[in-house]
């Protein structure tokens, strides 16, 4: 009965995209969205794109020519989202499940093709943000309000010219802050924003960018934050039918970033980040039954510096970076009470990390690169019997790249050594290892716009210090968790002139993923003691298909979509675990999303839709386990004026339109339907 | 053209409606189901009637379970509060910590969700909640029930002892309670003293090393007995003997078993083994024990039997033909009081149901069953 449903949810979903296809091939002249490379400081302006609509070419941008699948948002699409911070963006993703936990300051984490939260890799400006004390981010923490473009890489990026540690996650996900643009003359630029809605949500913001000479940028981005974060939410099981408050969720948040690039004479570029950010909120824990409150707060502190500095001599080029990141995190839980009172944890992380990448163009085809990487990272806790550990880690990536018109081909090896030390208790061995990737990008018509792409990608991810060094697990040795990454694609795109579908673009990947080594925990003889082990294999396959199209309805009229679908079935593969074959926990086998985003003159509307499957929230799926599919449509709608011929723009919001009551992670509702405004100011 | 334009705005629109439309294929919810599997010949003349089991559920899931197996009719029923009680939101709740049946009614100790579910035995009806924080083992004597729970109060830093409550079985309130050591685990009655294991299990810098003495008949502590760190079983046998486990540090402080005297409340003999459960059947007393060794990184888990006339381990085995080797993670034992076959559940990996096995005297297995996730506690139900 359920493969019958399967498969009838998911010849719907390919019935859908085929509709869509059939439609967008009889129609042309649309704006393409997401297809220009806007990280480039000239990027042309949407209102010129507007005017140019009927001799404008087809640009094959790197999402087409990417060896690895990429996704895009950025710019204007981003804007148009209805999200808050990253975590809500990378939901529209293909192929990515987000752990949310609900309210505005709950957890968020992604995870990439179901190989685990800890494979994916999450770069701020090109340099990855750590957490060597669990290996996660939390996405909920970065507002979009300061951020250009989020970029989505499964292996990695398809650029051999990079850090080492580009080269060392399973997935990649960039994210790229606001960078001034003055190619349209001025010197200052201000953008004053206010955000406020359900939630009791305050949320203002502050952009000034300087030219502080023709070489020299600066950027300026302030935000706070608070909510009070409470939102009803319906509890039923068919028989009761209650509505609860979520409560104890308030957040208070407030971020401080300054950048500064620049170009010197030789025309090598500079640029230092500095990054501030501090919250203090409310955890509200798992909703059972007769627990209607929660007590236990946490306060962050995070700090980074960063900077990178890019020179090319003939056919030599350098990338060099550097960071110093400090994070404190204090955590309060006063259910619990010690013999020195209410019981409180306290955790100071440090990171320092340089990175040198050397390139060297052998012939016009052919380049070759050797990076090398050195981070070290260092935790302290006033945990009782704490082992203060160090962890020093060594990347060398050489990668070789070979372009040529129809055909491109990276490969890379990629050395880490790691070394752990701790002042106290036993230190995890030294490792050194060795993984390959191989990716291509073959055009194997002669048309442009049809290629076909691959990658083999085999990489770790270390065992955290929480894994290894957390006091209330016996110290185990644990190997590195490795997965294995087969993907075949293909990227097609087709621009029509003269007709109302102007773009239409399709990227599609098969896959085959593995998870070796699995670190999890393994209970001991009572609820109080784990101990982590290396224990499981994880099988993946998956097909992900992203569909954009750009529409132009009238002269006036703007319509763009964008269709995401994903298969998945993550199993068990161990064949001596008592889940072998069994869906692994939360991951749905069909979800996928829709975006469309409408333009008329002034105003814009934008409709999103997220669909997430069945799956089941402990390894064994038996009906106890069970998680319904839920779906939400969000609307929004801009307005874009002029103030004293400063552009001012009015935005309306409202998400989970039809009210539907669910929960990503069990015992943690989601909100239900819920509005915000926002007014932006551009000076 | 112009047709064109907004047929196809039109049937874009379409196509959005209808996409949302096909993917509403939400179930309808239905109440958590009970699941019933034949497992015996039925005995309908059994003098116990069957048992129930607790499954502690995997914290935060709200999935503490009620399974009973019934001697009458042989069939195993798994899950069946939600049957018996749809309308309690949220059903019974999160990580049941223990279970028993006094006279016409059966308890069952709710440890994350506060509470303690008073059932009708013979329906799995909910009678009553009562509410207590955090609250660990139940116990009975003379129409009064008494409750362990780890802290009187949270959230005051100068509070971080627990407390004893003492509650009546016919109206099922709290009457009083008595603040006892940090902490405090299972308990045990011996004519009219209480004795309450502490552990101190939240600050592990500073184990609690003491049994509270609570005189029943004023309701107070009257004395401390010294023993060792992390206090947790208390189990009396009918020689007046206590046998009190102490789980040790987890370090450099392994686990132990100590008889106290309750004439003189004094430790009368150590047993240098880990036990981790341990059920008293008569003469006998069942147990085992995990520990975990440094060493080769695992745990090695030991079952055997213990003479509490004598004190002395018997080169007894009440498992004996190898079934051991199947059990992961041994989390509940208990004894059937007429036909003494032992019953031993097995927590697997804490997030997968769990298995409960029944062993004859011999020792060879008679039959296993799947229960809920993390099967804990028994209670028998007598005719």
């Amino acid at each position: 009965m359920r493969r019958s449903k399967n498969a009838f949810v998911s010849v719907n979903y390919v019935f859908f995209a085929f509709l869509a296809m059939i439609w967008l091939g009889t129609f042309t002249s649309v704006q393409s969205f997401a297809q220009t490379d806007s990280t480039k400081a000239d990027s042309i302006n949407k209102v010129n794109q507007l005017k140019e609509v009927q001799i404008r070419k087809i640009k094959i941008s790197k999402r087409q020519t990417s060896s690895t699948p990429l996704q895009i948002l950025s710019g204007a699409d981003l804007e148009k989202l209805n999200s808050l911070s990253v975590a809500d963006a990378v939901r529209f993703f293909s192929g990515v499940q987000l752990k949310d936990y609900g309210g505005i300051g709950g957890l968020k984490t992604i995870n990439v093709r179901s190989m685990g939260t800890n494979h994916t890799a999450v770069f701020y400006d090109g340099v990855q943000l750590g957490n060597a004390q669990n290996g996660q981010v939390d996405l909920g923490k970065f507002s979009l309000d300061n951020i250009e473009e989020i970029e989505l890489y499964n292996g990695q990026k398809s650029s051999i010219f990079q850090s080492a540690k580009g080269f060392a996650s399973a997935s990649s996900l960039y994210l790229n802050s606001k960078q001034p643009d003055f190619s349209d003359g001025g010197t200052q630029k201000v953008r004053a924003s206010i955000k406020g809605g359900s939630f009791g949500l305050i949320n203002p913001s502050l952009l000034w960018q300087s030219k502080i000479s023709n070489n020299v940028y600066s950027s300026l981005s302030a935000e706070y934050k608070n909510a009070n974060g409470k939102y009803k939410f319906r509890s039923t099981n068919g028989v009761y039918d209650t509505t609860a408050v979520r409560k104890d969720g308030d957040i208070e948040t407030m971020r401080l970033e300054l950048g500064l690039n620049g170009m010197l004479p030789d025309s090598s570029k500079w640029k230092v980040k500095l990054y501030g950010y501090k919250d203090n909120q409310g955890l509200p824990g798992a909703v059972v039954n007769n627990v209607f409150a929660f007590s236990q707060r946490m306060w962050n502190k995070n700090f980074f510096v960063q900077s990178s500095y890019e020179k090319n001599v003939g056919k030599y080029s350098l990338l060099a970076t550097a960071k110093y990141a400090n994070d404190n995190q204090r955590y309060l839980n006063p259910d619990i009470v010690t013999v020195t009172g209410l019981q409180e944890n306290n955790f100071h992380l440090q990171e320092i990390y340089v990175s040198l990448a050397n390139k060297l163009k052998i012939t016009n085809y052919w380049d070759v690169v050797l990076s090398s990487d050195y981070q070290r990272n260092d935790l302290n806790a006033d945990l009782y019997r704490f082992s203060y550990p160090v962890r020093n880690t060594i990347l060398t990536a050489l990668a070789t790249q070979f372009r040529f018109a129809k055909f491109d081909i990276q490969a890379n090896l990629l050395n880490t050594l790691k070394y752990d030390k701790t002042q106290s208790g036993p230190a995890d061995k030294n490792r050194n290892e060795l993984t390959p990737t191989v990716m291509l990008s073959w055009q194997p018509f002669n048309q442009k716009e049809f290629r076909l792409r691959s990658f083999y990608k085999s990489i770790f991810r270390m065992p955290t210090f929480n894994d290894l060094y957390y006091t209330n697990y016996g110290f185990i040795v644990l190997k590195p968790e490795y997965t294995k990454q087969y993907d075949l694609g293909f990227t097609y795109i087709k621009g029509y002139e003269n007709r109302i579908l102007s773009q239409f673009s399709i990227q599609a990947d098969v896959y085959y993923n593995n998870v070796k080594n699995k670190i999890v925990a393994v209970p001991g003889n009572n609820q109080a003691r784990w101990s982590m082990e290396n224990l499981g294999l994880v099988e993946i396959k998956g097909i992900d298909i992203n569909i954009q199209s750009a529409w132009q309805l009238t002269e006036y009229i703007d319509l763009t979509t964008g269709l995401t679908y994903t298969y998945q079935n993550a199993i068990d593969a161990d064949k001596a675990s008592a889940s072998y074959k069994d869906l692994i926990p939360y991951t749905p086998i069909h979800s996928g999303s829709f975006l469309a985003s409408a333009m008329y003159k002034n105003l814009s509307m934008n409709y999103s839709f997220i669909y997430i499957g069945e799956r089941y929230n402990q390894s064994t799926n038996n009906v106890y386990n069970y998680v319904q599919p839920w779906y939400t449509h969000d609307l929004a709608l801009h307005y874009n004026t002029k103030l004293n011929r400063r552009e001012v723009r009015l935005t309306a919001e409202v998400n989970n339109l039809l009210n539907q009551d669910y929960e990503v992670i069990t015992n943690f509702p989601m909100p239900g339907r819920y509005y915000r405004i926002g007014l932006t100011y551009n000076y | 053209m112009k047709n064109n334009k907004t047929l196809n705005a039109i049937s874009l629109v379409i196509l959005i409606t209808s996409l949302a439309l096909i993917t509403s294929c939400r179930k309808e919810l239905k109440p958590v189901p009970e699941q019933q599997e034949t497992l015996l010949t039925p005995d309908p003349s059994a003098q116990v009637k069957g048992f129930y089991i607790v499954n502690e559920g995997n914290m935060n899931m709200n999935k503490a379970s009620l399974d009973y197996l019934d001697y009458t009719t042989g069939i195993y029923r798994r899950n069946i509060y939600n049957k018996a009680n749809p309308e309690i939101v949220k059903g019974l709740g999160d990580v049941g910590n223990d279970i028993a049946v006094y006279g016409s009614k059966l308890y069952v100790v709710i440890n994350v969700s506060n509470k303690i579910e008073v059932l009708d035995v013979k329906t799995g009806k909910r009678i009553k909640q009562i509410n207590i924080t955090n609250c660990r083992y139940i116990t009975f004597n003379e129409g009064k029930a008494y409750v362990s729970a780890y802290l009187g109060r949270v959230g005051d830093p100068n509070a971080p002892q627990g407390i004893v409550a003492q509650i009546d079985t016919t109206s099922l309130t709290e009457i009083k309670r008595v603040d006892v050591g940090r902490q405090p685990e299972e308990m045990a009655i011996v004519g009219k003293k209480l004795y309450v294991a502490n552990s101190g299990g939240y600050s592990p810098q500073q184990y609690e090393r003491t049994i509270s003495v609570i005189d029943l008949n004023t309701f107070t502590v009257t004395k401390l007995i010294d023993v060792a760190i992390n206090l947790h079983r208390i189990k009396a046998d009918k020689y007046g003997d206590l046998y009190v486990t102490s789980r040790g540090n987890y370090y450099d402080v392994p686990s132990k078993m100590f008889v106290i005297d309750t004439k003189t409340d004094q430790v009368k003999k150590t047993f240098d083994i880990a036990v981790n459960n341990l059920t008293i059947d008569g003469d006998i007393a069942y147990y085992y024990g995990s520990e975990w060794n440094y060493n080769e990184a695992q745990y090695t888990i030991t079952y055997g039997m213990l003479n509490v006339k004598d004190e002395v381990i018997l080169n007894q085995e009440f498992i004996t033909d190898g079934t051991e080797k199947s059990i992961t993670i041994p989390y509940g034992i208990a004894v059937h009081p007429i036909t003494k076959e032992v019953l031993v559940t097995d927590a697997l990996n804490y997030v997968s149901p769990g298995k409960l096995y029944c062993f004859d005297p011999s020792g060879k297995k008679k039959w296993s069953v799947t229960t809920g996730d993390i099967p804990a506690h028994f209670a028998f139900v007598y005719k």
